[in-house]
């Protein structure tokens, strides 16, 4: 198959560029591609370099290196020789930047989707809870639909995740948690 | 070399010392909750202990890749991590302390996260573009690890009568290694003048107060300002220093230039 081309360069288009990345899935959610998680920021023709300017969901994730290298390996594949990543680190990666398409794939996959607007600001969430009694977020369980869930611990099998647990249908779950 | 010329080079070894700073606080801690992998009383905590050292390292890698830039020496995040000794580093003497039981892993892990918290918050606003960059993607994860440890001083605090002694024992021994975050030297000056953090001393009220909101509702007794250790700023450290180091540069040491 042809790739769409920008008859004056040759290049293939960003836009198709963009459509190859959506296929590359994160290492650690396979179920979700890099596109979905909101990690790319731009893409971009520098001469006959393809720019590719990512931002890092936290600052010691493992998945990063591998991530670099699926983007690289990915492109190469569809023929562009010459890829430049970029880190850019401002402004910061949040959750509210996983697409609608993506929440619903994690969901699908038993991960809880992110609940936007509720990340911890180290202080204020705390003095809500205390205010309320209780925590003020409710989390539906991916796997029954039930909002009686309960958090087990602030961090889960990965940076971005949290670990809950249904008080209903009793099933550990992740909930990716919002930064 | 022309009076101009000084300054900025003046200017620029009081950045390089204070980016050190940063990274090595991330990094000697980092390493320190590290230790716990495999070792925490539950598997949620081991979990969390882990996910926490992984935060820190990665901040060290961003602050010390950027003291690597300034420097100007070609010397990346890892030459700094793994070749320097003792006295180069620049950590404060509290995350350096040994972990302890759990309990007091997480009074340290709370004493340094509620300063670390207040600092990258006023850090967002650096004059330097880059500083303010990584304190911007920093704040958001050490947000979390304040949540976290802030939540089980208080529960531990106002838990068991053991689980309480052992916190208040902790908070005692520890205190005396909080001072040090709040004092100010030449290099301090350098960058607030610039713009470029806080004055050290600025962030002791809102630390104060913190602290000790959080410590009644654990019902643990602030201890009083006596005399506070200090000198890891400056690299004068502990004897705990250099076993740290022994471990967490013997692969390069022992191998030099080893990679993946």
């Amino acid at each position: 198959m042809m790739a769409a081309q920008n008859p004056s360069t040759g290049h293939p288009s960003t836009r198709q560029v963009w459509t190859w990345l959506a296929d590359v899935p994160d290492p650690e959610i396979p179920v979700i591609s890099l596109v979905d998680l909101g990690i790319i920021r731009d893409v971009d023709w520098e001469d006959e370099v393809l720019v590719v300017t990512v931002t890092p969901t936290y600052s010691g994730c493992p998945a990063t290196t591998v991530i670099n290298l699926d983007i690289e390996r990915a492109l190469n594949e569809r023929g562009i020789a010459k890829v430049r990543l970029k880190r850019q680190l401002s402004p910061a990666w949040t959750t509210d930047w996983i697409s609608e398409e993506g929440r619903d794939k994690l969901k699908a996959y038993g991960i809880a989707p992110p609940i936007d607007g509720t990340a911890a600001d180290g202080v204020l969430m705390k003095r809500i809870d205390r205010l309320s009694g209780r925590s003020n977020l409710t989390i539906a369980c991916p796997r029954c639909g039930s909002a009686d869930t309960e958090k087990i611990s602030q961090f889960g099998s990965t940076p971005c995740k949290a670990s809950y647990r249904c008080t209903d249908c009793l099933e550990p779950f992740d909930y990716f948690k919002c930064i | 070399m022309g009076a101009a010329q000084q300054t900025s080079t003046a200017e620029n070894a009081a950045l390089f010392e204070f980016l050190l700073r940063m990274g090595d606080n991330a990094l000697i801690l980092g390493h320190r909750v590290s230790e716990w992998c495999g070792h925490a009383p539950a598997l949620e905590e081991d979990i969390a202990l882990s996910n926490t050292a992984l935060d820190l390292i990665g901040q060290t890698q961003l602050w010390l890749g950027l003291a690597g830039e300034v420097e100007g020496r070609g010397r990346s995040a890892d030459d700094l991590a793994y070749l320097r000794d003792g006295l180069d580093f620049r950590n404060v003497l509290l995350v350096e302390r040994p972990n302890g039981d759990f309990g007091k892993t997480l009074m340290r892990q709370f004493l340094f996260d509620a300063w670390h918290y207040l600092l990258l918050k006023a850090l967002k606003n650096s004059s330097d573009r880059r500083v303010a960059e990584i304190a911007e993607k920093a704040l958001k994860e050490v947000s979390y690890h304040l949540d976290r440890s802030r939540d089980l001083v208080i529960r531990l605090g106002d838990g068991t009568a053991e689980s309480h002694r052992r916190m208040q024992a902790a908070l005692d021994e520890l205190w005396p290694y909080t001072g040090e975050l709040f004092m100010g030297d030449a290099p301090d000056a350098s960058v607030a003048a610039d713009g470029v953090a806080p004055e050290p001393a600025s962030l002791k009220k809102p630390w104060d107060e913190l602290v000790a909101e959080t410590l009644e509702e654990a019902t643990l007794k602030t201890p009083a300002d006596g005399y506070m250790q200090k000198g890891g700023k400056r690299g004068v450290h502990t004897e705990h220093l250099g076993f740290i180091l022994s471990d967490l540069q013997f692969l390069q040491r022992a191998y030099p230039g080893g990679t993946w």
